[in-house]
């Protein structure tokens, strides 16, 4: 525990600042990963404990699209769609199969996957820790806030997955297919009753979860180091996160991955060691206190 | 009825034991103790996995920080200290036991799928205080440097065959044990608790105090699993509290089959043979495992243990009715071979 330092660092504003986007980035990162998390569990019921390895093929996509193009876009447009598609086809020949048989067994089919895809990386592109390095475009100086320094790149992070976010919340809450999903989400029988293919639902809210773990990891290409085995922690605060801000909820994700993210960038000064208790711990709060999450409706 | 069980249930126990300190002597191997030792390690570990899967429906995916839990305690506590062995095995007891109180009392009121994750989210902790906490438990290299093994009551463990007797021993004492529990009244509260926890309710029992007792009772099981393996390993590494033993023990008891006493142990002697047979053909162990689990899971759906009680169900009940009134499933010769895809 480092009390002192952590008190150096909430009276400079240089520090806050630095620390703040530092906590922002991890956390828009962790959002794009948990909504997904969130929506299935909240439409299916089901906790995509595989997510974690969407993401990390979504940053290895990045990495070989753009050592071929040499255009970052093109990278993050690829692993967005490439991984999409893949969580289709996982929701259609895999984790539809045990849609309704006990939580070990969807869990174990997940570890099952996440087992070959962890060695399927590392066959395709070694067990080394890999990195993208920041794509010319981005290579700017950085912006400085009250002696704080802001890279170009984490400011662009935080406005693109801020879009992201609005635009999901808004489609989710205000748009037909937004109705169909949480209709989905409260009494599939009765919308697969007025004549709406609930299947369908499903396989596109796997799409666009996969969707959105690819762009993740894609974003965090640049800014983390790849390596086979890196979604297992994201997957895990996922959950936290889903937990803290109330499950199928893209508010809820949003506040907790923010949380998350900021107790970790500021956790790792006042108390490197304890960091991910501290995650846990804030969890546990919630949970005692508001056990639906922040955002969730009472069930 | 009940004593008379009991009885049995010793002299089976008795027999395993003799057979097993027999056993070396008929067939000295290296290959066969150590499997054995293993066996016992992941044996007690996936049984006590399953007196909260199987009898108190309690799906649990971070049983490994007992196995972690277990193995750590009892190496610091031997390299550290400098105990003798029973008192070091008291010792990780109870602390599995508190630490078993204080994560179950969080998690047992929650539902199935925040429980999963809650407990994988402790287990997670523990695993990231190991590495965090190098100058302690050696970070991730693993706490090297070897566990003492001084004699007491005359067992010598840094013989190979007195470690091979002690663990094969400590295997059927807490198989014994284990059996005992779920055969009682308290065994069988937990199963009424599984099926249907309102009714329990009802009839007045407390179903979070006795979850939270199976929970205590199978951390502290899953805790000795840990013990024998940094007993047998002389040390402890933090892949024994990472999430992948959980994973591990969980196919294991669903290959074995969890509605059977002893189908974690099925399990275990399963996937054992699996791992020493896969890694010694290819190095891509996670991909064929990966591979053999979806199969499983998407195939055959029940363990090995729970076709051969159907099956014998079956039997009973075509020897009692009329035999065209037999509903039993054919046995598979080997359960990882059908893919029903």
């Amino acid at each position: 525990m480092d009390l002192p330092a952590l008190g150096n660092c909430v009276t400079s504003l240089s520090c806050i600042i630095t620390q703040s986007t530092s906590g922002l980035i991890i956390g828009m990162l962790l959002f794009l990963v948990a909504a997904g998390v969130s929506l299935i569990f909240g439409v299916l019921k089901v906790v995509n404990f595989a997510h974690g390895s969407f993401y990390m093929l979504g940053a290895y996509l990045t990495l070989t699209v753009y050592g071929v193009t040499g255009s970052f876009l093109l990278a993050v447009v690829a692993a967005a769609i490439g991984v999409g598609l893949f969580g289709l086809l996982f929701e259609r020949l895999i984790i539809s199969r045990v849609y309704g048989s006990q939580v070990l067994m969807q869990l174990l089919v997940c570890y099952g996957v996440i087992l070959i895809l962890d060695d399927l990386v590392k066959i395709i592109w070694g067990a080394e820790f890999r990195s993208l390095g920041m794509p010319d475009v981005f290579l700017k100086p950085p912006f400085l806030f009250g002696g704080g320094v802001v890279p170009v790149y984490y400011l662009f992070l935080i406005v693109l997955t801020l879009i992201i976010a609005v635009l999901l919340g808004l489609a989710i809450t205000k748009t037909r297919l937004g109705k169909i999903v949480r209709a989905v989400a409260v009494n599939p029988g009765m919308v697969s009753a007025l004549g709406i293919n609930t299947g369908l639902v499903y396989a596109g809210v796997f799409l666009l979860g996969g969707m959105l773990a690819g762009l993740a990891g894609a974003l965090a290409a640049p800014v983390r180091s790849i390596v086979s085995g890196m979604g297992l922690s994201v997957v895990v605060e996922s959950f936290i996160v889903t937990v803290i801000g109330g499950m199928g909820s893209v508010a809820g994700a949003l506040v907790g991955s923010l949380l998350i993210g900021l107790v970790r960038s500021f956790g790792t000064i006042g108390f490197p060691l304890f960091t991910e208790g501290l995650m846990f711990l804030l969890m546990a709060v919630v949970l005692v206190l508001k056990p639906s999450g922040l955002f969730g409706r009472e069930t | 009825m009940m004593k008379s069980s009991f009885l049995r249930d010793c002299l089976i126990a008795l027999a395993a034991f003799a057979i097993l300190a027999v056993l070396p002597f008929v067939y000295p191997s290296r290959g066969m103790s150590d499997f054995v030792i293993r066996l016992a390690a992941f044996g007690i570990f996936a049984t006590s996995l399953n007196l909260l899967v199987g009898y108190a429906g309690l799906e649990s995916f971070g049983h490994g920080l007992f196995f972690g839990l277990g193995a750590y305690t009892f190496a610091l506590t031997m390299q550290k200290l400098g105990t003798s062995i029973p008192v070091a095995f008291a010792l990780t007891i109870l602390l599995s036991v508190v630490v078993a109180c204080v994560v179950g009392a969080i998690c047992v009121r929650l539902k199935e799928i925040y429980f999963a994750f809650l407990t994988l989210a402790f287990q997670m902790l523990l695993h990231s205080l190991i590495i965090a906490w190098t100058p302690l438990t050696g970070g991730d290299q693993g706490l090297t440097g070897g566990v003492p093994r001084p004699p007491f009551l005359g067992i010598r463990l840094d013989q190979p065959y007195h470690l091979y007797l002690f663990c094969g021993g400590l295997l059927v004492l807490c198989l014994l044990l284990m059996r005992h529990i779920v055969q009682s009244p308290f065994g069988y509260t937990l199963r009424m608790i599984r099926d249907n926890p309102a009714r329990a309710t009802f009839l007045g029992v407390q179903v979070w105090r006795m979850r939270l007792a199976a929970f205590v009772i199978a951390g502290a099981f899953g805790s000795i699993g840990g013990m024998v393996m940094s007993l047998f390993v002389s040390g402890a590494f933090p892949d024994f509290a990472y999430w992948t033993i959980s994973g591990e023990a969980i196919f294991m008891i669903m290959l074995g089959g969890t509605t059977v006493f002893f189908g974690p142990l099925a399990g275990a002697i399963m996937l054992l043979m699996l791992n020493d047979a896969v890694t010694k053909l290819t190095e891509h162990y996670g991909l064929v495992l990966g591979i053999i689990i979806l199969m499983f899971a998407l195939g055959l759906r029940k363990g090995f243990m729970d076709y051969l009680a159907e099956w014998w169900r079956g039997r009973q009940m075509s020897s009692v009715a009329a035999p065209a009134a037999t509903q039993a499933r054919p046995l598979p010769a080997q359960p990882v071979k059908v893919a029903g895809e």
